[in-house]
């Protein structure tokens, strides 16, 4: 099934109840079929199995978890009964996003404190964390951080309009912003609240409160090829979609754009495989009206390439499972 | 008709403390779109604040939509963001409304008034502002406050 045939669209596949408030994210287990965990206001995260007889999913865990507390915790052993092995302590107040490097040695977290934070685990101390940068730069609260699938270059957007991206260049290992992207260059003209990377990692998405959505793209073979630092430059910007803040955006193993906003709605968007003079273009694939009743927080696509399933969570308390597929 | 009725909602709502007079003239000036809810934002009696503003309400039941606009009384007013955090959780309490609120300083009213605005909508910042022990009892002595 091409992604380009027409008829295609959303179908709901599942609506997991349970939250018992907003549902702030979801995201899907990259090494387990099936599994999804999500965040809520409820103070606990969800696991949510997908039984192999069945497909249905059905909730198999739920952890308290303090919120807002600025601190950090990593689990091991999702499947049976978690335990938390370690609690990163550090910023001074709530932490907002975390991200694991494509290696699974690095963690970057980021928080209402204005500051991205790097942690190193060490092997060798029993899988303990150190700090190996506490990066300064933002002007306000960071909403998310993203590490780079394929190198460890860190990439964090913000409530100060900005998406900065930070790498190591030098032999001391210090971590430095390379690169701001702001309205200066493009950019977007309030908060970012969201960041993705195609799977090749040459393209990056990114979402805001200003409406728009916008593409990004950089030369990953001249990076990749030890140059140095390749600066990334503004493709196209998507607006006149969404009416309301677009709170997350998700770029699929297979090229498709989801994005979930403020007015309810889910919508994605793929290249439009046209030429143009003015480079590649994107367009709008389907757009799903009342996704939710409230807004969509959290829009993820499931690891894999062939489900194409989309996992949403909302201020409706919901996590929806829906697949992509043609419509009868 | 259904417009005024959820106007009428969000109006009550906000209606933290009201003189009774006060409330008849308003309802007598619905315009357009608009509606002069004048709730009076109160704390304790002395020594605390003591904010009243003017709020505007303006609906769209087809988008489903609420405009709130207050005007703080000085241009400088630090009270602006707990009066806007007020307006928020009281809306929250009462009304269970899938609504989309927007609320908004009135234009012109005040020097920070995007870097207000900006604060008062963005959800998350929402959140962590009433989750902070001093705001919250902040919030709560205006919006519970039985005394005139």
């Amino acid at each position: 099934m091409k992604v380009m045939d027409k008829n295609l669209g959303l179908e709901e596949v599942q609506k997991l109840e349970g939250h018992t408030d907003r549902v702030w994210n979801v995201a899907w287990n990259p090494a387990a079929d099936g599994v999804i965990a999500s965040c809520s206001a409820d103070k606990t995260v969800r696991i949510w199995e997908q039984s192999s007889l069945t497909r249905s999913w059905t909730c198999k865990l739920g952890h308290r978890l303090g919120s807002f507390d600025g601190n950090t915790c990593v689990w091991e052993n999702f499947a049976t009964d978690s335990e938390s092995v370690s609690v990163l302590r550090g910023h001074e107040s709530e932490v907002k996003s975390v991200s694991w490097n494509a290696s699974g040695s690095l963690l970057a977290t980021c928080g209402r404190d204005k500051s991205v934070w790097i942690w190193e685990i060490q092997p060798e101390e029993d899988d303990e964390f150190d700090t190996i940068a506490v990066l300064t730069g933002h002007s306000e609260d960071v909403k998310m951080v993203l590490w780079h699938p394929t190198m460890d270059v860190l990439f964090s957007c913000s409530y100060d309009n900005t998406i900065k991206i930070w790498c190591s260049e030098d032999e001391d290992g210090d971590y430095n912003c390379v690169q701001t992207l702001s309205e200066l260059n493009n950019g977007h003209s309030s908060t970012v609240w969201s960041i993705s990377f195609n799977a090749a990692g040459d393209k990056m998405v990114t979402c805001s409160d200003d409406l728009a959505v916008k593409i990004w793209k950089t030369d990953i073979s001249r990076m990749q090829s030890g140059e140095g630092y390749v600066p990334w430059t503004h493709v196209c910007t998507l607006s006149g979609f969404h009416d309301r803040t677009i709170y997350s955006v998700h770029w699929s193993r297979d090229g498709v754009i989801a994005s979930g906003a403020g007015d309810d709605t889910i919508q994605l968007f793929v290249d439009s495989d046209s030429d143009s003079v003015d480079g590649p273009s994107y367009k709008l694939l389907v757009k799903k009206e009342k996704a939710h009743e409230m807004d969509v927080n959290s829009v993820q696509w499931a690891p894999d390439k062939e489900s194409r399933l989309l996992a949403s969570a909302s201020d409706d308390k919901m996590v929806k499972i829906w697949k992509l597929a043609s419509e009868p | 008709m259904l417009e005024l009725r959820t106007r009428d909602l969000v109006s009550r709502a906000l209606l933290i403390k009201i003189q009774r007079t006060k409330t008849e003239e308003r309802e007598k000036k619905m315009t357009l779109g608009l509606i002069n809810a004048n709730p009076v934002v109160q704390a304790k009696k002395e020594g605390l604040l003591r904010v009243v503003s003017e709020e505007s309400v303006t609906v769209d039941d087809k988008l489903d939509r609420i405009l709130i606009t207050f005007t703080p009384t000085i241009q400088h007013c630090s009270m602006a963001n707990i009066i806007g955090l007020c307006l928020r959780a009281k809306l929250k309490e009462c009304l269970q409304l899938h609504y989309k609120v927007d609320i908004r300083v009135s234009p012109g009213s005040h020097a920070d008034e995007v870097s207000v605005n900006k604060q008062l909508n963005d959800k998350e910042r929402v959140v962590a502002a009433l989750e902070n022990p001093n705001l919250r009892q902040l919030v709560d002595e205006c919006i519970y406050s039985d005394e005139i």
